[in-house]
């Protein structure tokens, strides 16, 4: 008997916007798919590109990046930072052979809890249809990095 | 059938290993000499910004990148139709002559010279460097590693690192030199001279001196007639950095000349299942095997080559030495594959004359040593002469210069055939009926193929400087019999 | 060569090129130091010290062993295992060992991939499409050579590393540097650095030894260093040119870019880095000079191999480590 795919989605959400938007969507109760796990930074501009392929190195099967409109930035400028490590990011994934729809950015203000939802709602379908990435050093994987490396360390931004 | 398993050989390219199967008399019947290893050059370099490939293949070998390097620039400046300014072209081929300098001394002094100075042999204890210097003096060996030293300086100078230069781009190069590194240079390229010279006299007094070196190398067991090629210039002299390869039979009639484009008329790789290298031959002539002969497309680069294919040196000390090692050795071509050691001390001393030669030329210190390219990108090919044989790449890109694909004939590669038959022979000579296996056999097997200065020819070692060598004899049913080991 | 009690040395090559052999030797009349200091027992390109020898040694009977190369093929991660064993220090010396270097390229093909391109070139003439076997049945017997591992590993990815020193090859003054240390720590003068350290190179990044003077750097077109003439005093990146010294680590003296040429990353990530091209990429995609998705777009258009740029010597020692095609052997 198979079992339906269900993602693991590993979602970057900044304090000031988009984690807002998640919350709101909570209280809300407006529902949507517990295949995304959400990690909050203080603002989209921390995202890393090494969070992303650690990701995916990890076991993840998508990863969505969310932040403050731009020109929302609580910090000003740094959502457009995100922005052009996510562009870059998704031509290095590509050729990696990583399919490009596993990497996804969205905008969200605080307010827009529904449109939140339903963004996630939509991603989590998509990957579902692509179907699992199972990278080798994941844990279904054959090729294990080694454990100290899954150990959280401090990355200089 | 019983077998002799000779792993790993040392001094070459990555690994290497031997097979030598013995037929129910003990004779030699068949040898298989394999190389193990395969990284995939022609593989990764695809995708790659062309002008990164010239770098990116210095990593095929950290002994000699610079051949690498500059087979690689001159295939870029082809791909992208641009001819470098002569500044260019000359600093290229300054780096490239002390590169050679220093190349040719390590391959002689560390690999060669025990075999000769102490004697083939000799203890294994002191065949090697260190037995060189006790027997000869320490100020030799100084004075090789000086050379070592003031070679690495110039590649350094000109091209920005001792190991993997970096300064080669499409249309020439990133930067020019100082009239205060100029000088520099210029000193040093007269020490060079000196020492080639030196070099060359060593070699008259211990080996030529020695009658039982002489009949060593004049013997059948390392004498092969196979064609010859090598890259002259357009007076046919010996050149390393340009000009076209010339190809001779092995009776020293030229086949032709051809240049970069043309190389695929004249040498095509066969494929063996045993081995990850292929073997370069003459496709005029054909792939019959592992055969001498003029109906065999077998052909040898190395020192030898260089000298049998060409009509002499470039420069006066060095055709000097050139005359005499032909009348010497009784007219061109020469077969005997121990002359080689001769053949690149002339070429050592080439190679330091056009050092000084380049370094002292007004237009080394011009600041005009760029072109930028104004044609698209299409294909190109590159050949220089690497010190152990004709390098050629071949690339071609995309119209935005990203590169699609990649051919490449690596220096010993085109020896692999005559090298596996220089074994060959030596095995079959070596071993018959009843000859008991003792290490001054094993070294003689080995010096079939040390000749040839494999790729990995190692620099100055001042350690055991000899190939490691295990023969484990079994019989019939693999049952091991006796083990020999040469090793310090 | 007496061995006289001197604690042993070895060196070794997996999946190299030799140049790291090269640049120990540059180290010119110290070289003579490492022969005072150590009874050298297994150095394959100079010595004839054979597998079976190493196999016949004693556990951690070599004080020190310099491995350098990558784990391409199984005789590769035999011998890393083999010396691990035999060893009681051994360090990933060069980028091979430490991160995969340029080998590790070939991480974006399968391996399959990589034997047909090799054996069907437009040279090679082979009409009945032979490739290399592991196992050959010659007339006479069987015949081996080793098999290539799926993808290319680093040394601590298959045994493990108490020491790393970078850089493609390690600097010879670094060299030289480490070799006296050893050496006064035999003498009881100094202490080894912690084990797992990186040695041989600095704490910082190629940008801080680079002489070039730097400024604000906002790029709006990427250049290919063929089609501009450079200002030798300026910062190269700054100049539209793409390098990697904001994410190399430093101990080279910045030679490339004092030479005029991009500084390609052969030192490896600096400290605490975790995926040397998520640093490059950051950095990198810092200096782009503009908000709008379709001309950042068009931007990183002048980045026509992203991979190849930003793990050019880093592949093997990534997160990801290989493309999918690579890993699923297509």
């Amino acid at each position: 008997m198979t079992e339906t795919f269900e993602p693991v989605i590993i979602g970057f959400t900044c304090n000031w916007c988009s984690y807002r938007a998640a919350d709101m969507a909570g209280t809300a109760r407006m529902k949507y798919p517990p295949n995304i796990r959400l990690i909050r930074l203080m603002c989209s501009g921390r995202l890393d590109p090494t969070f992303v392929l650690k990701a995916f190195a990890s076991g993840a099967d998508a990863v969505l990046i969310t932040g403050c409109h731009p020109g929302d930035c609580h910090y000003v400028e740094q959502n457009y930072k995100a922005l052009r490590r996510f562009q870059l990011l998704k031509r290095v994934l590509t050729q990696m052979g990583i399919e490009p729809q596993r990497l996804k950015l969205v905008w969200a203000s605080a307010a827009e809890g529904a449109k939140l939802a339903e963004a996630i709602t939509e991603h989590t379908e998509e990957i579902r249809a692509l179907g699992p990435l199972n990278w080798p050093t994941g844990p279904n994987g054959f090729e294990q990095n080694k454990p100290e490396e899954m150990v959280v360390q401090e990355v200089t931004a | 059938m019983e077998r002799i398993t000779i792993d790993p050989i040392t001094r070459l390219e990555g690994h290497g290993k031997i097979e030598i199967f013995l037929d129910p008399e003990g004779n030699v019947a068949n040898t298989y000499f394999q190389i193990p290893e395969l990284r995939g050059f022609e593989s990764f370099c695809v995708g790659r910004p062309v002008e990164e490939v010239p770098i990116l293949t210095n990593r095929i070998c950290g002994v000699c990148p610079e051949a690498h390097h500059m087979a690689g620039a001159k295939a870029a400046d082809a791909v992208y139709h641009v001819d470098p300014p002569s500044t260019a072209k000359k600093l290229r081929e300054l780096l490239y002559s002390a590169f050679f300098v220093t190349d040719h001394t390590t391959h002689f002094y560390a690999l060669a010279g025990p075999d000769f100075i102490m004697g083939p042999d000799a203890p294994v204890a002191e065949r090697n460097i260190l037995g060189v210097i006790h027997k000869v003096g320490l100020e030799i060996g100084g004075k090789v590693i000086q050379c070592r030293k003031y070679g690495h300086t110039v590649v350094e100078m000109i091209g920005g690192r001792k190991v993997h230069p970096c300064t080669s781009i499409p249309g020439g190069l990133t930067k020019g030199i100082t009239e205060e590194q100029r000088q520099e240079i210029e000193k040093m390229g007269r020490w060079a001279i000196e020492f080639a010279q030196f070099s060359l006299k060593l070699f008259n007094d211990i080996v030529l001196g020695n009658q039982a070196y002489v009949d060593l190398i004049l013997g059948d067991i390392y004498t092969h007639h196979t064609y010859y090629i090598g890259t002259v210039d357009e007076n046919n002299k010996v050149n390393f950095y340009d000009g076209k390869v010339s190809v001779v039979d092995p009776e020293g009639k030229r086949l032709g000349k051809y240049g970069p484009s043309e190389y695929t008329d004249w040498i095509a790789e066969h494929v063996e299942p045993w081995t990850y290298l292929k073997f370069p031959y003459l496709k005029k002539v054909g792939w019959k095997g592992f055969v001498d002969g003029k109906d065999s497309g077998v052909y040898m680069a190395t020192p030898l080559s260089r000298l049998n294919a060409s009509d002499g040196m470039a420069t006066p000390l060095a055709q000097a030495e050139y005359e005499k090692f032909y009348s010497t050795l009784g007219g061109k071509p020469v077969h005997q594959r121990l002359t080689i050691h001769w053949a690149r001390l002339v070429e050592l001393l080439y190679a330091a004359e056009r050092w000084v030669e380049l370094a002292s030329d007004p237009e080394i210190t011009s600041d005009n040593f760029r072109t930028i390219p104004t044609e698209k990108p299409t294909e190109g090919v590159g050949i220089v002469e690497a010190p152990r044989g004709t390098l050629t790449h071949h690339y071609w890109t995309d119209e935005r210069g990203i590169t699609t694909k990649v051919n490449l004939i690596v220096g010993t590669t085109n020896n692999y055939a005559p090298i596996s038959m220089s074994i060959k022979k030596a095995a079959q000579s070596l071993i018959t009926k009843g000859t008991v296996v003792t290490e001054g056999l094993l070294n003689r097997v080995e010096m079939a193929f040390r000749a040839y200065d494999p790729c990995f020819g190692c620099a100055t070692h001042s350690l055991p400087g000899q190939m490691p060598l295990e023969v484990t004899i079994r019989d019939h049913e693999g049952k091991t019999v006796d083990v020999l080991k040469q090793y310090c | 060569m007496s061995t006289n009690g001197k604690p042993k040395f070895a060196m070794y090559w997996a999946a190299s090129c030799g140049g790291c052999e090269i640049a120990v030797l540059n180290i010119h009349e110290k070289i003579l130091d490492v022969d005072a200091n150590f009874d050298v027992v297994f150095w394959p390109v100079a010595m004839d010290t054979k597998y079976k020898d190493v196999e016949a040694m004693p556990d951690a009977s070599i004080l020190l062993t310099l491995f350098n190369g990558a784990i391409r093929n199984d005789e590769n991660a035999h011998m890393a295992h083999l010396l691990r064993q035999k060893s009681k220090i051994l360090v990933a010396f060069g980028s091979c060992a430490n991160e995969g270097c340029m080998p590790a390229l070939a991480n974006l093909s399968s391996a399959k991939d990589i034997i047909t391109t090799a054996y069907h070139t437009l040279s090679t003439d082979n009409p009945q499409g032979i490739e290399p076997q592991p196992d050959w049945n010659a007339p006479e017997g069987e015949i081996h050579i080793p098999r290539l591992l799926p993808v290319v590993k680093t040394l601590d990815q298959v045994v493990p590393v108490d020491y790393y020193m970078p850089g493609c090859p390690p600097e010879s003054p670094q060299i030289a540097a480490v070799i006296d240390l050893v050496v006064q720590v035999l003498q009881g003068k100094a202490e080894l650095p912690p084990a797992g350290s990186v040695i041989g190179a600095g704490n910082s990044t190629v940008c801080d030894e680079c002489l070039r003077t730097r400024n604000v750097k906002l790029i709006k077109k990427f250049e290919r260093i063929q089609n501009t003439k450079l200002d030798p005093i300026l910062c190269i990146l700054e100049q539209g040119v793409l390098c990697s010294g904001p994410a190399t680590r430093s101990g080279c003296n910045a030679l490339c870019p004092v030479a005029g040429s991009p500084c390609i990353g052969c030192y490896g990530p600096a400290e605490g880095v975790l995926d040397y091209g998520a640093r490059l990429m950051t950095a990198v995609a810092s200096v782009i000079d503009s908000n709008d998705p379709d001309e950042i777009d068009s931007i990183l258009d002048g980045i026509p191999d992203p991979v190849g740029m930003f793990y050019r010597f880093n592949m093997a020692g990534s997160l990801l480590r290989a493309s999918k095609g690579a890993w699923d052997g297509k």
